[in-house]
């Protein structure tokens, strides 16, 4: 199997799985932080919230990335006019289209994701006795006392491991951003099969080499974080 | 969920109704606002114009675009659930053989590609079978990819339907003479299947979402790139995402309904283990660490079950 692709200066494999690695980390910030406050939501004693939250991730989950991401380029910037970033005069513009999609891409995965990290945190809601919230409330907690003090701190450390999972599902999603153009792994693989037809076997090997690399240990470490919080009961 | 929810706070009073009531109006209005800044948006961008929806009611953007995508999507996944179902089986039993030269590569073919994205192994399949047919076969490639994927996450539903039956049912088999193949065709399987129909219901769902990938680079025309050329035609992609959105959210909320169906279905039936599953849930991520309720008569195991149940649905 000829590995020589890997020396060629035009394909930057390293480059693109830091592009990979790039659009997990922010989308996986953005996902967690929207989806603690869409569970939040979707417990909470206002129905309409309830409600609200619970439709949001109802329609997001049932449609595909695929759909979601072409949306965030095609309609909303396109159509629509969205700027996530600047264009500068007398640059070339193909930076600000690289940034523009990198940043419409990760907006799009942390919509799609956050109603997976939703429901996690929820059915982690669901797995903390019912005691606990009950002690809470015969203290004299509110519900966002007992929420955010009580129940979540004990719901989060419950689904650490299904959070580790939903992280890797993101790590494998990202591969959709090659959809509107940013350069990770998926498009280099593109590439590199329309010029290297031959080696597709090693090609093919490669890319899936680096997919497994960033799973594996993300399933370890989140194996061994899920361990030591679980809450002994 | 409401009522083991409701845990989380008192049955409210009057005070609690008080404010209840004023955060829902804030909150409604302010969602109110929200949708007239977005119906604002568009139709200052002329989105809301007779023009840009009339195309739906063309017959010919249907016939000639959208159902034949839509059709294309369907049979991409039909097919692909039909092939992974065999395959998922024959690599789950593998996982559970006695041999570890079976075991082994059995549980190696899962892992990798569960771990693999899709597109990767839609792209790996396209240039497979031109390599070997010497011809492009974007359907080919994305149902070869799919039934790797789905083949490697329904092995995983199967052996934990398979582990989740009572012990007793295997050493009844055993004491009866019948031999290890005789037990998991006869004994193991049937039961295992009909326990593990809801994860397989809604596993379709993701099939139905990932057939999109198709469409990427590969160049399969599903829905989503049948409705990319309807809409380039007639100059409307946002009604034309529209449409195909509430497509994809009409037809997977019917098969995760038609899963929670199942599931009750199976619940109230007797015996037999139920592998559970959230409607809708990427079961790759869940397949693995489902918890498994075992729905038997006597026995203490269930028992301790209900006694568990009654105390969570305690209002």
């Amino acid at each position: 199997m000829d590995f020589s692709f890997l020396s060629d200066p035009r394909y930057d494999v390293l480059g693109a799985f830091w592009v990979t690695v790039q659009l997990t980390v922010w989308s996986a910030i953005g996902a967690f932080i929207l989806g603690v406050v869409l569970a939040a939501m979707r417990v909470c004693p206002v129905p309409l919230m309830r409600g609200f939250a619970g439709g949001v991730v109802n329609i997001v989950r049932n449609i595909p990335l695929t759909l979601i991401i072409i949306m965030m380029s095609q309609v909303i910037a396109n159509q629509l006019g969205l700027r996530l970033a600047t264009r500068q005069p007398g640059v070339n513009p193909q930076a600000f289209l690289d940034t523009q999609n990198f940043r419409l891409a990760v907006l799009g995965f942390i919509i799609y994701t956050s109603t997976f990290v939703c429901e996690a945190i929820r059915s982690g809601i669901n797995t903390v006795p019912p005691g606990q919230a009950e002690a809470a409330r015969a203290v004299g907690l509110t519900f966002t006392q007992v929420l955010g003090i009580v129940v979540l701190p004990q719901a989060i450390r419950a689904v650490v491991a299904p959070l580790g999972s939903v992280l890797i599902a993101l790590i494998k999603n990202t591969t959709v951003a090659s959809a509107i153009g940013v350069s990770e792994a998926a498009l280099l693989m593109n590439t590199l099969l329309e010029n290297e037809a031959d080696k597709f076997t090693a090609v093919f090997l490669v890319i899936a080499a680096g997919f497994i690399v960033l799973a594996l240990p993300t399933g370890l470490v989140f194996g061994s974080l899920a361990k030591k919080a679980s809450v002994k009961r | 969920m409401s009522e083991r929810a409701s845990v989380l706070y008192d049955i409210p009073g009057p005070r609690a109704r008080r404010v209840n009531l004023i955060i829902s109006i804030v909150f409604g209005i302010a969602l109110a606002a929200a949708l007239w800044w977005v119906l604002s948006v568009l139709a200052s961008r002329n989105q809301l114009t007779a023009e840009k929806w009339s195309p739906f009611l063309d017959s010919k953007n249907w016939t000639t675009y959208l159902l034949p995508g839509l059709w294309a999507t369907l049979e991409a996944a039909a097919l692909s659930v039909a092939i992974a179902l065999p395959v998922g089986a024959l690599l789950g039993v593998a996982r559970l053989s006695d041999h570890h030269w079976v075991r082994w590569p059995a549980g190696i073919i899962v892992e990798f590609f569960r771990s693999i994205p899709v597109i990767i192994l839609m792209l790996f399949a396209f240039e497979l079978w031109f390599f070997a047919f010497d011809a492009a076969s974007p359907f080919a490639a994305v149902v070869i990819a799919l039934v790797l994927y789905n083949g490697s996450v329904l092995a995983e539903v199967f052996r934990a339907g398979i582990l989740a039956i009572p012990n007793g049912q295997t050493e009844a088999g055993f004491a009866i003479g019948l031999r290890k193949s005789q037990l998991m065709t006869i004994i193991l399987l049937p039961q295992a299947i009909t326990s593990m129909l809801p994860a397989v219901v809604s596993q379709l769902v993701v099939v139905v979402k990932d057939t999109a990938l198709g469409g990427i680079l590969v160049g399969y025309s599903e829905l989503r790139r049948a409705g990319n050329i309807s809409a380039s035609s007639y100059g409307n992609p946002l009604p034309t995402y529209f449409v195909i959105a509430v497509i994809y959210i009409v037809i997977n909320l019917l098969l995760g309904n038609l899963s929670t169906v199942v599931e009750r279905k199976l619940r109230t039936r007797r015996g037999g283990p139920v592998v559970e599953v959230e409607a809708g849930a990427q079961t790759d991520l869940m397949a693995a660490r489902q918890e498994i309720l075992v729905f038997d008569e006597p026995g203490s195991a269930s028992v301790m079950q209900q006694e568990e149940r009654g105390f969570e649905s305690r209002p």
